[in-house]
């Protein structure tokens, strides 16, 4: 392909300037967010020092193959939200999509269904109930906050519908291959996550819909008056955080190789907060794909410092909580 | 001591340094009570900046402001309203959800005898007082702000910084949302103002409204002060020269005669409540052009060709085919372009680069399966941003980085990326600098010469006489007059739009 036939950066300068895009996105107002995101790499790096110093647990194999397979169902939920929060919206029904499509695979597997067929099925009926998020917000103009905390509600009572008690897969390639598989030393659930963000970068860096969903969030109206399908562009944001969901959903029942009814539950709070901590401004007008897995990784380390320290998850969320209140104090907009 | 600095207000050695743009550069500026006093330059020579400086918005980086003699610390809006300073700024700041009379009486909202609790039938009659007391006369404080139109919000938001003890009242571009006849109220309130011993600073584009109501002209360029003058003592082509360095005579290009075919043909356009009867034809080749005043329904009719609003019956045909664009992107696929009257509410996505806008209408002439062909991208965009000298012309560069003029280079560049055969230009030079107003004629001018239809929609007269072929007037929605460019002068279309027979 011709495309990526771009010119080669000519002077170290440029190619700092290139690589500095590449990692914090084309969005934002970059003379503004500048020591914002120094902080954020300066304290990303100081974390790490610190748990290094503080646990000789850490830096064993062991323990990173876990932070990493313990952050894919926020990193692959991050990705949707992100590309939802670039339109100027949110999707608040990610995590009951994930117990949605974990227990699916788990019924449809053990109804005698081969894996991939049934796993194919879930990530249609995740980017289902993503379309019907996005019609609603869409096509009507409804708040994404409502129609998505509807949906919220609906799926999380739907799940129950389809089973009230966890149901544990019987195939056990189920388990095998996308909860506990790994490729060398790698989880091959987090190669899955991590093999997600150049698509996504892709998608929204070098395809027209992809400039459209970020220009949505800047001025609706003047994407709308430039002839571009608004409607269409916002719908495909919210199919794709569904789908991702369920991909999620999918990744962490075989994970955990138990799909119980009840997961998911605040997922949608790590995703929205991995978003902003890695540059995402709510309500549109900036954020990038590598800011997000630099948010995803930075909550999961926390996560599994605190872990280490056994430190009670509900402090875990009192602190994921500032985290989120900090990141945006810290990005609103300067005078 | 020199005789001005016995002047009301003194600014001196005043310098404002942006990001390493020097906005202004030790400016020295005086003004007496009881004047008005206009301040004119191009965009971007510095006014906004300083009267931004006088009205505590922005703080200067050197420079003293002399008050009455004394010397005063302004740096906060609060702290330059307690010393009587009020602003105007283009931007509103209504509240845009309350009522009239809670935006006009903010902070100051009578209470019944129970303090804490609103008296409403007060705060009405209050701000009603207000408004007829300076002659804005027609505004219901009932409604919220919301539902008032633009030139009424301007009203309501000069309204409220009259209703203060002032002493100094800044006006920055007030006239650009205002019809002739609220025009004429508010200079009446200035003068009335004025002899109340305000000192009122004006901001203006338009050079005849300066020449009408100032006592005393100061011109800024490039962040410098050039002078000040007195009307009586110069011509608009003199001060014109002191703010760009080129006289009226060179502003429009040269016209080229115009083809014959027909581009747009729009027959018995009609909207409940918008317009009606509206029948005209545009030649390729041809700039026809639309005048009217503020709210007689031209912005709308240019909506429903572009497909952006719907309208009720009529016909609009493409080069002599019917079509019914329903939506903007099929009127984008038709060959039609609309540049909008406001680049910053519906033209740019401000936080996104000079590539993303410019390339925004024309991405399914770059991309393939939805993939955008970036090497096409930056030979087409770099080629029409050289073209049209959008400076500076970096792809990278953020539009919110851009001046006024270099904006509306980028939505022109925008829309001559998709190679439309009719484009619409809603006051095209709105908030640009006389310098970037040339350029903008002489690239509207070669688009004709090209083949293009062109329908240039303005308020300003100049502009209509300078480079259209034919002239169509409007009036609470209809098209009430057209005139030739041989017919047309200022006085006809004027009186034609306000519905005066002559």
């Amino acid at each position: 392909m011709t495309n990526n036939a771009e010119p080669q950066p000519k002077n170290p300068n440029k190619a700092l300037a290139g690589l500095r895009k590449t990692l914090l996105g084309d969005g934002g107002n970059r003379r503004t967010r500048h020591w914002v995101d120094y902080a954020f790499i300066i304290g990303f790096v100081i974390l790490i020092v610190i748990t290094a110093s503080m646990s000789d647990v850490f830096f064993t194999q062991r323990n990173l193959s876990n932070l990493l397979r313990q952050t894919v169902t926020n990193g692959v939920l991050s990705l949707g939200m992100l590309v939802v929060i670039l339109t100027g919206g949110i999707d608040l029904s990610v995590g009951s999509v994930v117990a949605l499509a974990g227990i699916m695979v788990a019924g449809l597997v053990k109804l005698g269904m081969p894996l991939f067929p049934a796993i194919l099925i879930c990530l249609v009926v995740g980017a289902a109930v993503g379309a019907v998020n996005g019609f609603f917000i869409a096509r009507f103009k409804l708040q994404p906050f409502i129609v998505t905390l509807a949906t919220l509600g609906a799926i999380r009572g739907l799940v129950y519908v389809y089973s009230d008690i966890p149901i544990t897969p019987t195939d056990p390639a189920y388990r095998a291959v996308l909860g506990a598989g790994f490729i060398g030393p790698f989880p091959i659930s987090a190669l899955i996550m991590l093999a997600c963000y150049p698509i996504v970068w892709f998608f929204l860096n070098r395809t027209s819909s992809g400039r459209a969903i970020v220009g949505i969030g800047g001025n609706e109206e003047a994407v709308r008056l430039a002839g571009i399908n608004v409607t269409w562009n916002i719908f495909l944001a919210y199919m794709i955080s569904g789908f991702f969901s369920a991909l999620a959903g999918v990744i962490l029942a075989s994970r955990l190789g138990i799909s119980q009814p009840s997961v998911g539950a605040g997922f949608e709070l790590d995703a929205i907060a991995a978003c902003v901590i890695g540059g995402a401004i709510l309500g549109g007008g900036g954020g990038s794909t590598f800011g997000t897995l630099a948010g995803v990784i930075s909550l999961g380390i926390i996560d599994n410092l605190l872990n280490l320290f056994n430190v009670q998850s509900y402090y875990q969320q009192i602190l994921k909580g500032l985290i989120i209140l900090v990141a945006v104090l810290a990005r609103r907009k300067q005078r | 001591m020199g005789m001005e600095n016995s002047e009301f207000l003194v600014m001196r050695g005043i310098s404002k340094n942006f990001d390493g743009t020097q906005a202004l550069r030790n400016v020295d500026f005086s003004a007496a009570s009881g004047e008005v006093h206009a301040i004119s330059g191009e965009n971007g020579a510095g006014k906004s900046t300083l009267v931004k400086i006088l009205s505590g918005a922005l703080t200067s980086n050197t420079g003293e402001i002399f008050l009455d003699g004394k010397l005063v610390e302004l740096g906060t809006p609060l702290r330059a309203r307690r010393l009587g300073i009020y602003a105007v700024y283009q931007e509103f700041s209504l509240i845009s959800h309350l009522t009239t009379a809670e935006n006009i009486l903010l902070g100051q909202m009578p209470s019944t005898r129970v303090k804490g609790v609103v008296d409403w039938n007060k705060a009405f009659r209050q701000a009603d007082d207000i408004l007829s007391s300076i002659g804005f006369v027609g505004i219901d404080v009932h409604k919220t702000v919301r539902q008032l139109s633009v030139s009424h919000q301007q009203m309501v938001e000069i309204a409220k910084a009259v209703a203060n003890r002032r002493r100094i009242l800044i006006l920055d571009e007030p006239s650009a949302v205002l019809s002739q006849e609220e025009l004429r109220r508010l200079f009446n309130l200035m003068r009335k103002l004025k002899e109340e011993g305000t000192l009122i600073l004006y901001i203006s584009h338009r050079l005849d409204e300066v020449f009408d109501i100032a006592d005393r002209i100061t011109v800024l360029k490039d962040g410098q002060l050039v002078g000040t003058v007195k009307p009586q003592e110069c011509d608009q082509n003199q001060l014109i020269k002191m703010m760009v360095g080129r006289s009226l005579g060179e502003i429009f290009p040269v016209r080229h005669p115009v083809g014959n075919e027909t581009a747009l043909e729009v027959r018995n356009l009609f909207h409940e409540g918008e317009f009606s009867d509206i029948s005209f034809s545009i030649r390729r080749g041809e700039i026809l052009g639309m005048f009217g005043l503020v709210g007689s329904g031209r912005t709308q009719v240019a909506r429903c060709i572009f497909g952006a609003d719907p309208f009720t019956h009529g016909e609009i045909l493409l080069k002599g085919k019917p079509t019914h664009p329903r939506s903007p992107r099929a009127a984008v696929k038709e060959g039609i372009a609309l540049l909008t009257e406001d680049r910053k509410r519906d033209g740019l996505v401000m936080i996104c680069t000079i590539r993303d806008n410019a390339s925004l209408a024309s991405y399914h002439e770059l991309s393939r399966w939805g993939v955008i062909n970036r090497r096409r991208q930056e030979i087409r965009v770099k080629q029409k941003v050289q073209e049209l000298d959008v400076r500076p012309p970096l792809l990278d560069r953020l539009a919110s980085h851009l001046s006024g003029g270099n904006q509306q280079k980028l939505v022109l560049a925008k829309w001559l990326l998709t190679r439309a055969g009719v484009l619409i230009l809603d006051e095209p030079t709105r908030g640009v600098d006389v310098a970037t107003k040339v350029e903008i004629y002489k690239i509207i001018n070669d688009l004709a010469r090209d083949g293009m239809g062109i329908l240039l929609i303005s308020s300003e007269l100049p502009e209509i006489l300078g480079i259209c072929d034919r002239a169509l007037v409007m009036r609470y929605g209809r098209l009430v007059g057209e005139f030739s460019r041989a017919q047309a002068n200022e006085e006809k279309l004027l009186a034609s739009a306000a519905g005066v027979s002559q």
